[in-house]
């Protein structure tokens, strides 16, 4: 639970257990402020909780393993429309999240097995070009298979798709306390939304810090060496690409039955980008930095479309600058100026990949930076 | 004196080029062998044949009684036969002791489910493994610099993280290559006392190295390629003494002190 503490990095180093503290309570009472600026702040956090399973998933890939794939937004997509086919009037099929999401996590997984067999002995930008190639090849055919045979109603997408039902319990309906206070859907997805992410972190800290994480990060480092121990590469590769398309489909799973609705253009190839940009900008391969990333790079623009508009209109009496351009001219600058100045990320990856405290009168791990 | 591994009339070609031509040589039981030889004469290629790094052309590797894969270096890994680099190919981004830890990859089990799970067994494995690790970089005498990012790590270190790397993956052969190349007197003097070490700790070592010196020093037996034939196999008094090998480091013209 370190990372937890870094994830605030001046205070994490100094006083770890209070760092803690403070990132459990802005991670629970974050609904609460945004609650205060509107109803769309609760949304976006929302948003926001779900790119963090993202960039998590895609940081396993890109991160630990080294492999570049620029196509993570497709089992986004598998996760999405497996719980649009089965939970939804589509095929009229409407089987209980808790069946529906781990099928959408299997397919995602099996979609990375697919994409990963082809690939394996494909490096750096050829795996890049491969994996952009197969993500637009998953939107392609979303959007075009409703002819002959209907299967994903193409373009128009699917929709009113199932919310998510926990123990009979429908979560998108508001809940009334007494008689004057609701409590929002958008807070209780909140919520479960941070159960999932909470998880996710569990999990892939315990990959990181074992075996597995270190073969992985011995493939990305050198793959020749990592084969001269007697790491299977290839099973590694495989591994490291199902296991984090399964978070992928976890999280479409989940963007499906928040939205209630899912289409093709969900899943381009700038949704792709924008997840690794967050793991980029937040640090690759430390998973604070990749959840800082997701949370600050999903948060700014939207921070920007309120304020540039307002802002432009006081000043200059009309809007010059739409903020949409504004948000691709700013995220470039951020980029370029991450790049100068911090090139490893907000939140620089340390190696972690063992518990030298495991062994009994080690101080090892509390020299670390 | 039982044989570890039996090297019979192996064969590398690269295009036109005969990098090995029917190579055989046998490397006893807890000794230390050396491998020497001009630059270019096929030493670092028979190196890769033997690991697994390059598939042979004819000949075969008999590795305690059985045959080794070819082309398949995490087999004979598996099969007890670990080398180092030339030059150094750590895991530059892990700390030292994570190098050794990814090491022990080959003879640990714990699955991705146990550990997801966390289950006892693989909790325990993983404190073992990290014992494991902190013993070995011990045993090279890095144990200090444990939580050190390997890059950071002066020259002779990482030689010797390396190493401890390979001890991690329990070989019965310890294939070294160069591992004195760029080392100064001290550091050289230290990598003997510790290729003796593991050569008493019963590790059968192979030697691939410039460093006459040192190869005359340590090596039980020794044999000398030159354009990827065998020359000469023997000890190293008998060696030194060999005309072809005089001939092929000197060409032709020298003693056997200045070889020496």
């Amino acid at each position: 639970m370190n990372e937890l503490a870094l994830a605030i990095p001046w205070l994490g180093k100094r006083h770890p257990a209070a760092a803690r503290w403070v990132v459990v309570a802005i991670a629970l009472g974050a609904p609460l402020i945004a609650i205060l600026f509107g109803k769309t702040w609760v949304r976006i956090l929302d948003f926001a909780m779900l790119y963090v399973m993202l960039a998590i998933g895609l940081n396993l890939v890109v991160g630990f393993a080294g492999l570049l794939d620029l196509g993570y937004i497709a089992f986004y997509a598998v996760g999405a429309y497996t719980f649009a086919f089965l939970a939804s009037p589509h095929f009229d099929i409407h089987l209980p999240f808790w069946i529906v999401l781990p099928m959408g996590a299997g397919f995602a997984a099996l979609a990375g097995i697919i994409l990963g067999l082809p690939t394996l002995r494909l490096r750096g930008d050829y795996l890049a070009i491969v994996t952009l190639g197969f993500g637009e090849i998953v939107r392609i055919f979303l959007n075009n298979l409703n002819h002959p045979i209907n299967i994903t109603n193409g373009p128009q997408g699917i929709n009113m798709i199932d919310p998510l039902v926990l123990f009979g319990w429908d979560i998108s309906r508001p809940v009334k306390i007494g008689e004057d206070i609701t409590i929002n859907s958008l807070f209780l997805y909140y919520y479960v939304f941070l159960a999932f992410v909470v998880l996710s972190i569990i999990l892939v800290q315990r990959l990181q810090i074992s075996r597995v994480g270190r073969a992985w990060a011995a493939i990305r480092d050198d793959e020749l060496a990592a084969k001269a121990i007697g790491i299977n590469t290839r099973n590694m590769k495989l591994l490291a690409f199902s296991l984090g398309a399964t978070f992928g489909g976890v999280a479409g799973g989940l963007f499906a039955a928040f939205q209630g609705f899912v289409s093709p253009e969900s899943f381009s190839l700038m949704e792709s980008i924008a997840v690794l940009t967050m793991i980029v900008f937040g640090g690759m391969g430390n998973l604070a930095g990749v959840i800082v990333g997701a949370l600050a790079l999903t948060a700014l623009p939207e921070v920007l479309r309120h304020v540039a508009v307002p802002v432009q209109q006081a000043v200059f009496d009309r809007v010059i600058l739409d903020p949409e351009v504004l948000r691709m001219l700013l995220l470039s600058l951020a980029m370029i100026l991450m790049m100068l100045l911090r090139p490893s990320g907000m939140i620089p990856a340390y190696s972690r990949y063992s518990r030298p405290e495991l062994v009994v009168g080690k101080a090892a791990g509390e020299a670390r930076k | 004196m039982i044989t570890l591994l039996d090297a019979r009339n192996v064969t590398k070609r690269f295009g036109g080029l005969t990098a090995l031509s029917d190579v055989s040589l046998t490397i006893r039981k807890g000794e230390v062998y050396g491998l020497i030889g001009p630059n270019g004469a096929g030493k670092t290629t028979f190196f890769n044949v033997l690991t697994g790094a390059y598939v042979p052309d004819g000949g075969e590797l008999v590795f305690n009684g059985t045959e080794l894969p070819s082309g398949k270096p995490e087999q004979v890994v598996a099969a007890g036969i670990a080398r180092t680099f030339q030059n150094i190919r750590l895991f530059r981004d892990m700390t030292a002791l994570e190098n050794v830890m990814a090491g022990h990859h080959i003879r640990s089990r714990a699955n991705p489910l146990s550990i997801l799970l966390q289950t006892r067994k693989a909790k325990e494995e993983e404190r073992l493994i990290t014992e494991r690790a902190f013993e070995l970089l011990r045993y090279v005498g890095i144990e200090r610099f444990a939580d050190t990012v390997s890059k950071n790590l002066s020259y002779g270190d990482q030689r010797r993280l390396e190493i401890a790397r390979a001890l991690a993956t329990e070989p019965q052969l310890l294939a070294l290559d160069e591992p004195a190349a760029g080392m100064n007197a001290t550091e050289t003097a230290r990598l003997r006392e510790l290729v003796q070490t593991i050569r008493h700790d019963g590790v059968t070592v192979l030697l691939i190295e410039h460093d006459v010196k040192l190869v005359m020093g340590l090596c039980d037996r020794l044999a000398v390629l030159d354009f990827g034939r065998k020359i000469a196999e023997d000890v190293p008094a008998v060696v030194q003494k060999n005309d072809a090998v005089i001939s092929a480091y000197l060409g032709g013209h020298g003693t056997a002190g200045a070889a020496a």
